[in-house]
């Protein structure tokens, strides 16, 4: 089998499992006990933060601990929203989010926010000066996400965070979940006030995740409870979960010095290869992408027929984003890249980890070009 | 844009005549410490001015650790070119984009050691500003009151750029005093206490009573804890001694009248931590006490308390209010662990009518029909004494491979 929805999630690292079993069965206690139990429970849990605090260069205060993207982002999001209501009502964010972000969008236009939805190009990069012009007096986030899970194209942070410097008023989110352990973001420098990741994009476990919450600024709590979190997320902490998720991220960001141009080469020989091929369409950018996503359709087949006939051959891909893809949602992020509804049917993505190579890549494309040659015959 | 070395700008250092180049090398010594993370770094020291060159290390973390070094007045990042001017403008607008946002102002700030230099001051100003106001939109001169100012040195063998003036604590290098024993009981004053001493170049070691299982291990974790933040000041390394106060604590409580109790328990812990200090060659000893603030904080009880020894005792807070008090906890980032609601030793026996005004003859007199001396003793020996080291040894010790 290869494995190319690594997007949708990865296999989680078996040294990964094993801190999460160790910790499960060993050091059980609640962290908010006052007992030695709870007193191991809670210092393993002070030293996740901190190495996670590290590995993304930030302060270990910074970062609170959710159940994953999803959650993150809603917390960053809505938390914002609610704290900041009486100061304004209106939020901004792109054309291509993940679902976590649009729906919370929505779900707050609903309840009286003014969103605005800045468009992208065709390579699916919003224009800061978009932005600039969508803010109001009474603009309270922006939220854009850093490296767009369909297609990889990553959005101009830096730039849109120097801008937002100038706004004091403004709350800067960015949905950091595809990025992470892929493409370097300075969450500091780069004047980023809330940052999610979700562990098991990074061959981390399901259900764990952290809100990077810049020092000094404020959200609500969408959960009330027993205040853990710095009363900002409350529910017993996933001890197990957190520490897993550190390791995970160490040994994500080891690969990221040592493999960085293996994948970036696996990527530049698929994008090469599907190039050549009959009917085919690329719509992940050749420049300032990720270095793990594929994008592209073959033109005449829907997107889930092809994906089942690459399982058949023992090749794992999906349509869009693994959220979207059992609805038979045609995909938002190629619809307002400006791609014709038909061709965005057919969108196909793969999407690498380290643990890719060459070889695979290289049966990969000799299995979709078989492929669309027997779906050809079938349907001619 | 990298910069490649940090100058650093000495504290109270440069007063002190002729004990300065001692000064110096505990601040070469204390910086060296705080930095070994970063092993390619290269410290050099001259009579009033030290830098690091950071040889390709990360100038982020090392400016995070510098700011909190005690004998530091002010430090910048710095930029090295070469003498060629097309270089020098090229560096300077990078340096000046990267801390510039829309509204700022500009100044340029040239100091030309090197008299050689083609160019006069005025020259450069004209050169360096000209080129910043040609890439930058609607960006404005202001002479007197500039949001950023340009610092420019040329010198013989280079051009040294920088922006930055990054306050550092000031204060005296640790060590500098010599070594005093801090009383620290996990509450919010005694580690203000214990950085403010340091800061003063006091090398602290921090005791602390623990009375299972009246206080927790929770209240034991919590000062640990603190302690560790005060180590950062002194490159990670903290020594902490933990002394078994239980059987003391409870003679206290069956011999001497209830309303005499705090101030027995305090007289027990200043004998104590005298002894401590006196077997780890400590000259002084540090707590605290704000004046007023609690019972044992009057100037009757200090005199009753205090007379078990004659040994210094520094009161870094004496006349200070519990806000500003708490501001610095909040700085030096010890606040939010002060207020973990965990009992420690002096809230656990806590006399419903403390004596405000105890007097010492009652104090003595009490102390009298009791033997304290083999008690004291034996504290003093079993005394619990813990080296917490940066977090990078320390770290594979205790969970090891969970992370």
């Amino acid at each position: 089998m290869i494995y190319f929805d690594n997007s949708a999630t990865t296999k989680p690292f078996p040294e990964v499992v094993d801190s999460f079993v160790k910790v499960s069965s060993e050091f059980f206690g609640n962290p908010s006990s006052i007992h030695r139990l709870g007193v191991e429970a809670e210092s393993l849990l002070a030293q996740a933060r901190k190495q996670i605090g590290e590995l993304l260069q930030v302060n270990p205060r910074e970062v609170y601990f959710t159940s994953g993207g999803t959650e993150s982002n809603n917390l960053a999001i809505k938390g914002t929203a609610l704290m900041y209501r009486n100061r304004g009502k209106h939020i901004i964010t792109s054309a291509v989010e993940h679902a976590s972000v649009r729906e919370a969008f929505q779900q707050l236009k609903e309840l009286g926010f003014r969103i605005t939805v800045v468009p992208v190009d065709t390579e699916g990069r919003v224009s800061i000066s978009d932005i600039e012009d969508a803010i109001c007096h009474d603009t309270i986030l922006v939220s854009i996400m850093h490296v767009n899970n369909e297609v990889g194209t990553i959005q101009p942070i830096k730039e849109i965070g120097n801008m937002l410097k100038g706004y004091s008023k403004i709350l800067f989110h960015v949905d950091y979940v595809q990025g992470v352990g892929k493409v370097a973001l300075d969450i500091q420098r780069y004047h980023i006030d809330l940052c999610s990741i979700s562990a098991h994009k990074f061959h981390g476990l399901k259900g764990t995740g952290v809100l990077v919450v810049r020092e000094g600024v404020q959200i609500s709590p969408l959960f009330s409870g027993g205040n853990q979190e710095w009363k900002l997320r409350s529910g017993t902490e996933n001890v197990a979960g957190a520490v897993s998720m550190a390791k995970a991220l160490r040994l994500t960001l080891q690969s990221y010095k040592t493999k960085l141009s293996q994948i970036s080469e696996v990527q530049s020989y698929l994008l090469k290869e599907l190039q050549a091929l009959e009917d085919i369409v690329i719509h992940t950018p050749s420049k300032g992408q990720a270095p793990h996503i594929i994008n592209f359709s073959v033109k005449g087949f829907r997107g889930e027929v092809f994906v089942h006939a690459l399982e058949e051959k023992g090749l794992i891909v999906s349509t869009t984003s693994a959220c979207s893809s059992k609805k038979k949602a045609i995909s938002h992020t190629l619809l307002a890249m400006n791609v014709s509804k038909e061709v965005a049917e057919s969108a196909i993505r793969m999407s690498l980890s380290y643990e890719n190579t060459l070889e695979e890549a290289s049966k990969a494309v000799s299995i979709i070009q078989t492929t669309a040659t027997e779906l050809r015959e079938v349907m001619h | 844009m990298n910069y490649d070395r940090i100058l650093i700008r000495y504290g109270e250092i440069s007063t002190k005549g002729r004990n300065r180049t001692k000064f110096v090398e505990k601040l070469k010594r204390s910086a060296k410490r705080a930095l070994t993370k970063f092993p390619n770094i290269i410290i050099e020291t001259t009579r009033d001015r030290m830098y690091i060159l950071l040889n390709g290390e990360n100038g982020e973390g090392i400016i995070e650790k510098l700011k909190i070094l005690p004998g530091i007045q002010s430090f910048s990042p710095v930029i090295k070119t070469s003498l060629d001017l097309e270089e020098v403008k090229e560096a300077a607008l990078q340096l000046f984009l990267n801390n510039y946002k829309v509204g700022d102002t500009f100044k340029i700030s040239t100091r030309r050691a090197n008299k050689d230099y083609p160019l006069d001051t005025g020259q450069l100003n004209y050169a360096l500003g000209s080129h910043i106001l040609q890439n930058v939109p609607d960006l404005k001169v202001d002479v007197k009151n500039p949001t950023i100012d340009v610092q420019v040195e040329v010198r013989t063998e280079a051009v040294y750029l920088s922006i930055e003036t990054i306050m550092g604590a000031g204060g005296m290098p640790i060590g500098s005093s010599g070594k005093a024993m801090l009383m620290l009981s996990g509450g919010i004053d005694s580690p203000v206490a214990g950085y403010m001493a340091m800061k003063r170049g006091v090398e602290i070691e921090a005791v602390h009573f623990f009375s299972p299982p009246f206080t927790s291990e929770r209240s034991k974790q919590k000062v640990v804890e603190l302690a560790e933040k005060l180590s950062l000041l002194n490159g990670g390394y903290f020594t902490l001694h933990i002394v078994p106060f239980t059987a003391i604590q409870q003679l206290i409580q069956k011999q001497i009248p209830e309303n005499y109790t705090m101030t027995a328990t305090r007289r027990m812990m200043l004998r104590i931590t005298d002894e401590i200090r006196r077997k780890f060659e400590g000259l002084a000893i540090v707590t605290g006490e704000s004046l007023g603030q609690v019972a044992s904080q009057t100037l009757e009880s200090m005199l009753a308390i205090n007379d078990v020894t004659s040994t210094p005792i520094l009161r870094p807070l004496i006349t200070m209010d519990k806000s500003e008090i708490i501001n610095i906890a909040k700085t030096i980032d010890t606040h939010h662990i002060s207020i973990q609601p965990y009992e420690d030793c002096c809230t656990v026996f806590v006399p419903a009518a403390p004596k405000t005004k105890p007097k010492l003859e009652k104090v003595q007199y009490y102390e009298s029909f009791v033997d304290f001396e083999q008690l004291i003793q034996e504290a003093v020996d079993k005394v619990e004494t813990i080296q917490i080291k940066p977090d990078d040894d320390k770290k594979d010790q205790v969970f090891g491979e969970l992370f």
